[in-house]
Formats: structure tokens, C-alpha cells, sequence
């Protein structure tokens, strides 16, 4: 029941030009290569929704590349496949597994060990995926395939001029030369048990100073000598491009980290060509090979698409591509708007191909794709905005009223602010699943405040002596309202409408991080790859649209204010 | 009982009654124990030092203030006998500062009481009365408040009270906030508003001046009650306690 609404909504969105979730899969899978006709075809086939797979990953490289891997070889059988690309993280993945909002997303065994049972790591990899595999199927219906072949557990690496210089090749060493180290971590890494927090006891490190940083800036922060030491990971393509020392985990600490496909109960009960299809993959990918792979799409820039066609062996299908498989029938129903956008990204491709073509080229090669998701994300503010306001104005005016009481209640308003989207946006996955509509209410909610808040102060403030006035002559608590305060308050209501029009168009980029489209889709994905380029033109709209919509409303807030009132006062 | 227009009867009803009454706020009391009464037509200006009362009394008679104890009336009838807006509209009042609408023009502002009343001649009416305190409608209606000086926004204030055709209005430091000239021009015209139309006046001031040139009787309020009330002259002439003698010497005005 809870999931049929977002579903619904989905699949009406996916009626209207450009809201097509299938958006997100053009821009990946379609990306530069052969391989991409899937996406448009995808958006075609929304009445057989329930015939799709939905093939998801967490927001890195190596999860999108894993991603496209297990949707190529589902279209390689047959199978029609939607792409959701970069949920926001394991809290996210997982818990739209568990709600079959999506029907597979890579994960490691630790991780499931770890961050989802809340158990102990372990070192063991046969016990560790028994473990998990047990559990998962016991308490969620969620099952474990067999394993890839490889374990991307956590490492640490230092630059190569500094284990010269203090002689490191172990993280025993590490730990003896720790004091003089800056080390610079994920969030995730620090507050984990098979993390630093477990890292720090086992080998005695004490840093001199330790930064959170995210896995995006990470390398470079290291590589410019921002830090000496991070966390990274051993299937990491990004080691090979800094020249890093990855050191050596001496006492056997870090758990068992073996990639596999995690399913959602759905796709287990129903799709046995599709489970047949992934565990085909089992023990296919080597730490070797996905080194080569992941530096293949986040040092050299490569095609995800084409580097997941090569990983599944068909080098050969280059020419016609595994996703042409699964796009034959959507391309025949493809409406003109999806022949259009294959046209475009076959411009995109070509761009992509010329490794540092400008970054103009680059926009205008996708600027369909661009134009899809600015509409998305001009959309995601304007419902959001709309709906703030209709809620915020009249509580503003209502608290005016009261005054008793109000700025506790605006107060309590301003703690949604504070709440991490992210957090927010995980909260709300049990209640209205992943995509377009969690993401309207988190965008709501962060733009009560500005809103309600001017709302408030502007209609408490305007005027006093007016105000005054017009009660002693005789008007009534409506007609000083709607004839004096709200005229009068009506610039500071805008202005306060304007801040939170800016800000959502910031905040709705994390709307990517569940799905729902829009602007953030580039920039996470570009974050994931490490390609500049892809973050460029994403934050780039994003900006623009924030300066434009700052514009409007501006304009919108002048011809408010009544005549006789002076301009702003500050 | 003929509620505007000025009472004409043999035994007009006072316009204005205050008996016994009491206000506080917290432990202060602004007026404790005041009776005062305006005659029909009459003037009485409100004068003492800041924190008397005067304003609060004033408030009582448009209920912008409720009285704790005591009864006030309005042309006989008690100000409560029925609701505050419809009392409010047959007032006219002339608040410090004017209180114009920022955002609506002088014609606009200054219809407002005849409007509230929805009288179909709103405008020939503010009119006329633009044009009695030297705002020539023609010139001056389509203009916004801030396009005016002081004065002229606190003769629009004056036209918006005149224009309501009330037999009285309460006037509170209507110019205090002006220059000497201004105000002195402001004074002059009042007097002879009133001297032509004849409706009764409550005026707050902290102005003996003033007070003495406007009103045909003076109250000197003294820490929430009246101390002593007289016709301007007589007050010059016996003071009647030392406070008044001694306020009257701080305002040099002489005996």
C-alpha cells in the first residue's frame, strides 16, 4: 500500500516529457558508448514496469561500474532494466532494497556484517558471507548471490614520498610514525567498528590531526599534501593514478569485504531468469581486474558503459553493444523526443572520446540530457516551493495571531533545518520509498522555515503606527490584515520565498541520492567517476538556474512591494 | 440620540464621560480613580507630564484601552454597549505621527473612515476635506506618504478625522513630532476647523501652549488622576495646587 503511491506518481511523472526516470539511466548507461540505447528505450516501457529490473548501486565508481555490469549482462539475456545510479548510501540502498523499490545494488559482505547487522567484523570470507547470507534471507526476504570474485576491503594509503621518508610498508609502520601524520578519513571510516574506531586499538595509531573527509576530495587532498595518510579502497583505480603506497594490514584487521549481488525479496520470488543471470557472474571479477576496471572509469575517463561490455568479455560487442539487446523493442516504440536524445549522446560519445575536449563541447554534446535535468530539477523546487508556501504563509499569519507561542513553533520549524538531508532522506524511504516524491517532501520541509519565519516577522512588523491607526478608526482584525499588514509584508514573505527558492535549488541536488532526478544525477555521478567534466555540468546549471531563479523572484519581490514603500532597507 | 452631527438640544448629552475609572498595567497605576466629561462641542485638552495617563484616558474613549474599573460613555451611551469597530468608526482620531498607510495614496487615506462606513460619497468627501486642511485634492490625492513633508502627512492625518464628519475627535500629541513654524501653522488651522464645524475635541498634549490655545478647558493629570481641571485662564490665575503652579512655571507659562 505505502509503496503504490510513489509508484504511481512515478509512472504518471514518467508521462510527462522529461520526467522520465529513466533519465538517469540515458545519462550513464548512455554516456558515451554503444550501449546506450537502452536508456531512451527504458523510458518507452513504462506500462511494463512491472516486467523491469531495477539495477541500483551506492554512489562510487566501483558500485556504478558493478551496477552497469549486472544490467548489461541482465540485457544480455533479455531482460528490459531500469538504472538507479548513486542512491545515496548503504542506509539508502539497502533500505529501498528492503521495501522492493529497487531489485539489486552491489554490496560487500563487511559491510552487511558490519554496518547492516551491527555485528562484529570478521576476518573469515566463507563465514562471513555465510553469515550474512543466512541473516539477510531470515529477517528481509533479502538474498546474497553467490560472490564476484573479489574483496574491496578498506586500505590505507600514504603518498609515495612519505612512506620513502618514514620507511612505511605496514600499518605497524604507520602506527610508529602516526604523531607526525595528518590523516584525512571518510566519515564512514572513522566512526566504524571495522573502521579506525576497531583500526585504532589494533595497532595503536594517534594521529596528529584527523579530517573527515569525503571520498570525492580524498585523493586529491592527499595528493596536493592537504594530508598524508587516507582510507581508500584495495580495488581502487584511483591508487594507480597518485602513484599511492597502499600498507600493508599486518595484523590481519581489516574483515572480509567480498563484493556480491544483494536482491530484494521480489526479484528473488519472481525473477528466476534474472537470479539465474547474476549468479552467473559468481567468482567472474578478480581484485586484479577490477583495479584495472574502476582505473579504467575513474582515472582514464572512460565510458562506464563500454568498460562494463569489456568486463562481461564481449569485447567484440562494441560495434552493435549488450544494451542493443534489451533496447531493440524500446527503440521501435521510442517516441521522437528519445531519437532525438540517442542523436545527441551520440554527439556526447563523440565528445567523450577526444579525452580532454572542452567542456563547452561537452555541455552542448549533452545538452538534451542537460535540458531533461534542469526541467527535472526546476520542477522538484517549483512543486516543493508551492506546496512551502501554501503551508508556511498561513501558518506565519496564524502564529501572528496567536504570538503566544510563535517563535517557539517557528523555532521547532527551524529544527527540520537541521536535520542532514541525507538522514532525512533515509527516514523517509520506509514511508514514501526512493525517486521524485520523498525528494518533493524533503525539499518541503527545508523550505518551511525561511517562509514561515518572514512571514511572520513581516506581518508582526509592518507598520506598527498604521497598523494602530487603522484599528482606532475602526477597521477590523481582516481588514488590517489583508488591507495593511500583508500588503505591507508582502516584499518580506517574497524575500523569504526567494531564500528558500535558492536554497532548494542547492538541496535538490541530493535529490540524486534517492533517485529522483534533477540536476545532482551528473554531479554525484561525476563525484563517483571523478570526472570533472560530468560534476562541471551538472553544478554549472544548478548555479545558473539558482542565480536565475534569485532573478525572478527578486522581480517577483519588487513588484509586490507597494508603491509608497521605500526599497529594501538593508 | 442623534449620534453625529453635534448634539443641538436644550441638554445635550456630554460627548464624552469618564466616571471612576481605573486602570493598571502590573503594579503601575496609569489612571486610578478619573472622571472627566466633554461637553458637547466642547475642547478639553489632556496635559501632564509623560507617564500621567493622559494617552490611557484617552484610549478609553475608543477602546484601544479597556478600563479595569469605572464607566466610560460616548455621546450618553456606554462605550460598551456595543461592539468597539462600529463605536471606533464614529470617531475621529489623530493619533502622533499621523499613522497614514504607507502603501496607499493621500485620497485613499484620507476616504478611509467614511469608507470603513461604506458611504457612497467616500471621496467627494475626503475631498473636501483635503481640501480644508490645504491639500488640494487635485494635487496632492494621487500622492503617496512619503512624497510629503511632516506637516503635510499630519494634515492628511487632520482630513482623514474631518472627513468621517464626527462630532468628536481625539487628538493624541497630534504635533508633537513638528517643527515650532509647522506645528504653530498646524494649530492655527485646527482652531479654525473647529471654530467652523463645532465638533468636540479631546486633545492629549504634554504642551501647555498648545493646550492653552485650543482648548476651552485644560485637565492636568498628575500619576493616574486629574488634579485639577479649568478653563485656561482661570488656570493661569490660580493654579490651585503647588504642583500645577509649579508645572505652569517649568512651561513658563505665565501667570
Amino acid at each position: 500500500m505505502r509503496r503504490r503511491v510513489p509508484a504511481a506518481l512515478l509512472t504518471a511523472a514518467a508521462a510527462l516529457p522529461g520526467l522520465a526516470p529513466a533519465d538517469l539511466a540515458a545519462r550513464v548507461a548512455a554516456a558515451p558508448t554503444p550501449g546506450h540505447a537502452a536508456g531512451p528505450a527504458a523510458s518507452a516501457q513504462q506500462v511494463d514496469s512491472a516486467l523491469r529490473v531495477v539495477v541500483a548501486s551506492k554512489p562510487f565508481g566501483e558500485s556504478y561500474l558493478l551496477m552497469e555490469i549486472f544490467a548489461q549482462a541482465l540485457e544480455a539475456r533479455g531482460m528490459a532494466v531500469d538504472r538507479r545510479p548513486g542512491l545515496g548510501a548503504t542506509e539508502i540502498a539497502f533500505r529501498a532494497l528492503r521495501e522492493d523499490d529497487i531489485d539489486v545494488y552491489p554490496e560487500y559482505t563487511g559491510t552487511g556484517l558490519v554496518a547492516i547487522l551491527g555485528e562484529e567484523p570478521a576476518a573469515d570470507p566463507g563465514a562471513v558471507f555465510a553469515r550474512v547470507e543466512a541473516a539477510f534471507r531470515d529477517r528481509w526476504g533479502v538474498r546474497w548471490l553467490p560472490p564476484l570474485g573479489f574483496q574491496n576491503t578498506y586500505a590505507v594509503a600514504v603518498r609515495r614520498e612519505t612512506a620513502d621518508r618514514h620507511g612505511l610498508r605496514t600499518l605497524s609502520d604507520l602506527a610508529r610514525a602516526s604523531p607526525e601524520l595528518r590523516a584525512g578519513f571518510s566519515p564512514d571510516f572513522i566512526g566504524r567498528s571495522d573502521g579506525l574506531e576497531g583500526l585504532r586499538p589494533a595497532y595503536g595509531f594517534a594521529f596528529r590531526e584527523i579530517r573527515p573527509l569525503l571520498q570525492a576530495v580524498k585523493y586529491r587532498a592527499l595528493a596536493e599534501g592537504a594530508v598524508d595518510v587516507i582510507d581508500g579502497y584495495s580495488t581502487d583505480g584511483q591508487v594507480a593514478r597518485y602513484d599511492l603506497v597502499v600498507l600493508r594490514d599486518d595484523r590481519a584487521f581489516f574483515p572480509a569485504y567480498e563484493a556480491a549481488p544483494l536482491i530484494g525479496r521480489r526479484l528473488a520470488e519472481t525473477r528466476p531468469d534474472a537470479v539465474a543471470a547474476l549468479t552467473a557472474l559468481a567468482g567472474r571479477l578478480d581484485e586484479e581486474t577490477m583495479r584495472r576496471l574502476n582505473r579504467r572509469v575513474e582515472v582514464d575517463g572512460e565510458d562506464l558503459a563500454a568498460v562494463a561490455a569489456d568486463a562481461l568479455g564481449g569485447l567484440d560487442r562494441g560495434t552493435d553493444g549488450p544494451a542493443g539487446i534489451g533496447g531493440d523493442t524500446g527503440e521501435q516504440a521510442a517516441a521522437g523526443r528519445d531519437a532525438a536524445d540517442g542523436r545527441a549522446d551520440v554527439e556526447a560519445r563523440g565528445a567523450g572520446r577526444r579525452v580532454r575536449a572542452g567542456l563547452l563541447a561537452y555541455l552542448w554534446a549533452r545538452r538534451d540530457t542537460l535540458a531533461r535535468q534542469t526541467g527535472r530539477h526546476l520542477l522538484l523546487v517549483l512543486v516543493s516551493l508551492l506546496a512551502a508556501i501554501a503551508v508556511a504563509v498561513p501558518l506565519g499569519l496564524g502564529l501572528e495571531r496567536l504570538r503566544r507561542g510563535a517563535e517557539g513553533v517557528i523555532r521547532g520549524v527551524g529544527l527540520l533545518q537541521t536535520i542532514p538531508s541525507i538522514a532525512l532522506l533515509a527516514f523517509m524511504i520506509p514511508l514514501l520509498g526512493i525517486g521524485v516524491v520523498p525528494a518533493l517532501v524533503a525539499l518541503f520541509l527545508y523550505a518551511l522555515y525561511p517562509i514561515a519565519r518572514n512571514t511572520y516577522t513581516g506581518v508582526r512588523d509592518a507598520s506598527p503606527e498604521a497598523v494602530s491607526a487603522g484599528r482606532a478608526l475602526g477597521m477590523t482584525p481582516g481588514q488590517l490584515l489583508t488591507r495593511i499588514r500583508l500588503p505591507l509584508a508582502a516584499p518580506v514573505i517574497m524575500a523569504g520565498v526567494r531564500t528558500a527558492a535558492v536554497i532548494s535549488v542547492g538541496t535538490a541536488t541530493l535529490a540524486a541520492f534517492i533517485g529522483a532526478g534533477g540536476l545532482g544525477d551528473p554531479i554525484v555521478a561525476g563525484l563517483a567517476l571523478s570526472d570533472t567534466r560530468m560534476i562541471l555540468s551538472g553544478a554549472i546549471p544548478a548555479a545558473v538556474l539558482a542565480f536565475l531563479v534569485d532573478l525572478a523572484l527578486g522581480g517577483v519581490e519588487r513588484a509586490v512591494r507597494p508603491r509608497g514603500v521605500a526599497g529594501p532597507v538593508a | 440620540m442623534n449620534r453625529r452631527g453635534g448634539g443641538a438640544s436644550d441638554r445635550p448629552e456630554p460627548a464624552l464621560e469618564a466616571r471612576a475609572v481605573r486602570r493598571r498595567y502590573g503594579a503601575v497605576r496609569a489612571l486610578d480613580g478619573v472622571d472627566l466629561t466633554v461637553g458637547a462641542g466642547e475642547a478639553v485638552a489632556l496635559v501632564g507630564e509623560s507617564g500621567s495617563g493622559k494617552t490611557t484616558l484617552l484610549r478609553c474613549f475608543n477602546r484601544m484601552v479597556e478600563p479595569d474599573e469605572g464607566a466610560v460613555f460616548v455621546r450618553g451611551a456606554p462605550v460598551d454597549a456595543g461592539p468597539a469597530v462600529e463605536l471606533r468608526r464614529t470617531l475621529g482620531y489623530v493619533p502622533q505621527e499621523g499613522g497614514l498607510m504607507p502603501h496607499w495614496s493621500v485620497l485613499r487615506n484620507a476616504a478611509l473612515a467614511p469608507t470603513l462606513r461604506a458611504e457612497a460619497d467616500a471621496d467627494a468627501r475626503a475631498r473636501s476635506a483635503l481640501d480644508a486642511v490645504g491639500l488640494p485634492a487635485d494635487e496632492y490625492g494621487a500622492r503617496w506618504p512619503n512624497q510629503l513633508s511632516g506637516g503635510q502627512r499630519q494634515r492628511v492625518a487632520i482630513a482623514r478625522a474631518l472627513a468621517g464628519e464626527s462630532d468628536i475627535v481625539l487628538l493624541d500629541e497630534p504635533f508633537g513630532a513638528l517643527d515650532a513654524i509647522t506645528r504653530a501653522d498646524l494649530q492655527d488651522l485646527f482652531a479654525s476647523l473647529r471654530a467652523e464645524r463645532g465638533f468636540a475635541v479631546l486633545l492629549v498634549t504634554h504642551d501647555l501652549h498648545e493646550a492653552f490655545l485650543l482648548a476651552d478647558r485644560v485637565a492636568v493629570m498628575r500619576a493616574g488622576v486629574i488634579e485639577r481641571t479649568a478653563p485656561p485662564s482661570r488656570l493661569r490665575a490660580e493654579p490651585g495646587t503647588p504642583y500645577v503652579a509649579e508645572l505652569l512655571r517649568r512651561a513658563r507659562v505665565a501667570p
